[in-house]
């Protein structure tokens, strides 16, 4: 019996050349988050780089066995509010002092106090606008097709499944080597996932 | 109650009183025999089966009342504000009362999902989903009040600083300027902030749609998420991050509404205690908003051991704590107008007790102030009932609080030759009412189509998602910080 189960999918027959060719790589069920937290960390020191955990909510503690680096979003998302506080000052400042001066109640042109509501929400806003679609843009989303959307296996990843991807690219990646090695780190289903 | 709901016909799930304070061990969030799949199961399955018969009658009536309320705006667009009982000296009247009441109602959803957040209360996780659903369409309700109130609300763009053939802008010292400003930048938000909230478990309904219209459309609104670590990584930063900035947010929202009492020179309004009394009177009355529509709801939709007792226990409290925060500010009010000596300040609240609103003021100190004193009593924080009759103390309480503010700050002008009485006309009370009916639509809609609990959040907080070695894990997001190295 082979270790790699047969795709739930159907899948068009093709000469195996060609099938190699569009092999995405392997993809592994676990039952538990211990199960893929081990698994992960057994793929890691065996030397293996090009493969990610999927799972329905976060897990904590896998940054180092996948070299996740800090992300820059927090530096984006300071940029953006410096420039929706920029942006605040110069409109405020711009419209009322420069632009259209008026005088109401003698109060002075740039009354810089009363901008301060103005510059406050133009920043938060510019900050979170910021958050979300730089954090979009990080992740590559909105994705139109993605391999393991096709496995029909893949669907419980937002309900009760953790799945660990290895990649073809992977130097060390060999479908039946690999496969067995996922199985003996307590994988409850490996398959192959073609592009 | 076999015609009630969908969800009845399986073996009623069992509400556990989780509300116990037992200091040797913490009590579960989730309760029940469940794990990961039985609770997305019990989620995806309100958007996925056909709603239950009470949902269509409930929506008819909605929808009628919403139905109403735009009617209701035609009548006034193409007639006038005439057909308000809106006047002079009253001349914000019920339109303002509306606007700041819905405001107010929002703040309770984003002070769950961000600041109970950042302070890593993890049992906003059952409610977090639907209450940041309740403070978009609060806000939206909200948003219409002021909108129609300009009079020509064709010309409500004067109120953005847009390029114009007069070359003029807006007047940015005004606080009816800023608070343009914090309501849409507010809306913005709390709408990207539910959004991205909620992608996780829009692909957990795509992931189970059944039909290819379902699979399209929650394809689509899911962007894609396949729930890779790196994914998370991202995402949870910048849910951090948005929590973050909503905080700060929130607590200018309500500040600068308050601003458009507090700037004038008008007595009963010209307070600097109004920001943090607003502030504490929004989450009161929008806990309240959030308990009136939960109690039921969790019955409903069969989510008593998500959305568990212990959930209800703790808002009673928070709307305790910021109920007493209110009765305080009420006190003080009262304090400061005897203790300034100003006359028109004084005559004010002596009118606001016993002057020709008199049944609005008592009113007001019997639903805001009394009633929430019941939440000391833990058979009423535990008796639905009880919970939902002082919520809607509450709610009634903190409509008229802005009422009285209003109304009673404005009938009695500084010439007794100018004093005048508002009564509201039927467009008033039909605008009203049809708020609410608008209110019910979206949330109803919201009910039947989205995932009302955050199911990625809540699976976090249950056992199973911590490995036996690192207890308290997710708990731990500094932890990790401090193995990676840095940030993370």
């Amino acid at each position: 019996m082979t270790q790699v189960d047969s795709p739930q999918v159907a899948t068009p027959r093709r000469p195996q050349a060609a099938q190699e060719e569009e092999l995405y790589g392997l993809l592994a069920e676990f039952e538990d988050v211990p199960a893929v937290k081990s698994a992960a960390h057994a793929l890691k020191r065996a030397g293996y780089r090009y493969f990610e955990v999927y799972s329905p909510f976060p897990i904590h503690g896998l940054d180092h066995d996948l070299d996740i680096q800090p992300t820059i979003l927090p530096w984006l998302v300071l940029g953006g509010g410096l420039a929706g506080c920029v942006g605040g000052l110069a409109l405020t400042i711009w419209t009322m002092a420069v632009d259209y001066p008026y005088l109401i109640s003698g109060k002075p042109f740039n009354s810089l106090p009363a901008w301060i509501p103005i510059v406050f929400e133009c920043t938060v806003l510019c900050s979170a606008l910021t958050a979300v679609f730089g954090m979009l843009l990080l992740n590559q989303l909105p994705l139109l097709a993605h391999p393991l959307l096709k496995v029909s296996r893949f669907r419980r990843v937002t309900d009760d499944r953790f799945f660990i991807g290895v990649l073809k690219r992977d130097k060390l990646f060999d479908a039946e080597r690999t496969a067995a090695f996922l199985r003996k780190q307590g994988a409850s289903a490996v398959e192959l996932v073609s592009l | 109650m076999a015609t009630l709901g969908t969800i009845q016909h399986e073996a009623p799930p069992v509400d556990i009183d989780n509300t116990h304070d037992d200091p040797r061990h913490r009590a579960p969030l989730v309760t029940g025999d469940n794990d990961f799949a039985s609770v997305t199961t019990k989620v995806a399955q309100l958007a996925q089966r056909p709603p239950a018969l009470w949902w269509w009658v409930a929506l008819a009536i909605a929808s009628s009342l919403a139905g109403l309320l735009l009617a209701l705006i035609g009548y006034l667009l193409t007639t006038g504000v005439g057909v308000w009982g809106t006047n002079i000296p009253n001349g914000w009247a019920f339109p303002i009362v509306n606007f700041v009441f819905w405001i107010g109602i929002g703040h309770a959803g984003t002070l769950i999902s961000a600041i109970l957040f950042l302070f890593r209360q993890d049992w906003r996780t059952g409610i977090n989903r639907f209450a940041e659903a309740m403070t978009i369409f609060a806000v939206m309700c909200a948003g219409i009040f002021p909108a129609i109130h300009v009079g020509r609300p064709w010309l409500a763009y004067w109120l953005f600083p847009i390029p114009n053939q007069m070359a003029m802008w807006p007047e940015f010292r005004s606080p009816l300027l800023w608070d343009v400003f914090a309501v849409s930048t507010y809306a913005t938000v709390s709408l990207l902030f539910w959004y991205v909230g909620m992608i996780p478990d829009l692909a957990t309904l795509r992931d189970r749609a059944k039909s290819r219209l379902g699979q399209i459309a929650y394809g689509v609104l899911s962007l894609g998420w396949t729930g890779s670590m790196r994914q998370w990584h991202r995402f949870e930063k910048a849910y951090l991050l948005l929590a973050a900035i909503a905080t700060p947010l929130v607590l200018s929202v309500h500040s600068v509404v308050s601003f458009d009492f507090a700037v004038s020179q008008l007595p009963g309004w010209h307070t600097t205690i109004f920001p943090p009394y607003f502030v504490a009177g929004a989450i009161y009355g929008g806990f309240a908003m959030v308990l009136t529509l939960a109690v039921p709801a969790r019955y409903l939709f069969g989510l008593q051991q998500i959305i568990t007792k212990r959930h209800i226990d703790n808002m009673c409290k928070i709307m305790l704590a910021t109920g007493l925060i209110v009765a305080y500010a009420y006190g003080i009010e009262y304090f400061i107008a005897w203790y300034s000596g100003h006359h028109y300040e004084q005559s004010l609240f002596v009118h606001r007790l016993f002057g020709p609103y008199a049944w609005a003021g008592w009113l007001l100190l019997t639903c805001n102030v009394a009633a929430p004193q019941l939440y000391w009593i833990k058979w009423c924080r535990s008796n639905p009932v009880m919970v939902m009759i002082v919520a809607t103390f509450a709610n009634v309480g903190m409509w008229l609080e802005r009422f009285v503010i209003v109304v009673g700050s404005l009938n009695r002008d500084f010439l007794p030759s100018s004093w005048g009485m508002f009564y509201p006309t039927w467009v008033d009370i039909g605008m009203l009412i049809g708020s609410f009916g608008m209110f019910l639509t979206l949330f109803l809609l919201f009910c039947k189509f989205l995932p009302v609990v955050a199911l990625a959040e809540v699976k976090t907080v249950m056992p199973q998602a911590h490995a036996p070695a690192d207890h308290g894990d997710l708990r731990a997001t500094l932890g990790d910080e401090v193995r990676s190295g840095g940030r993370h």
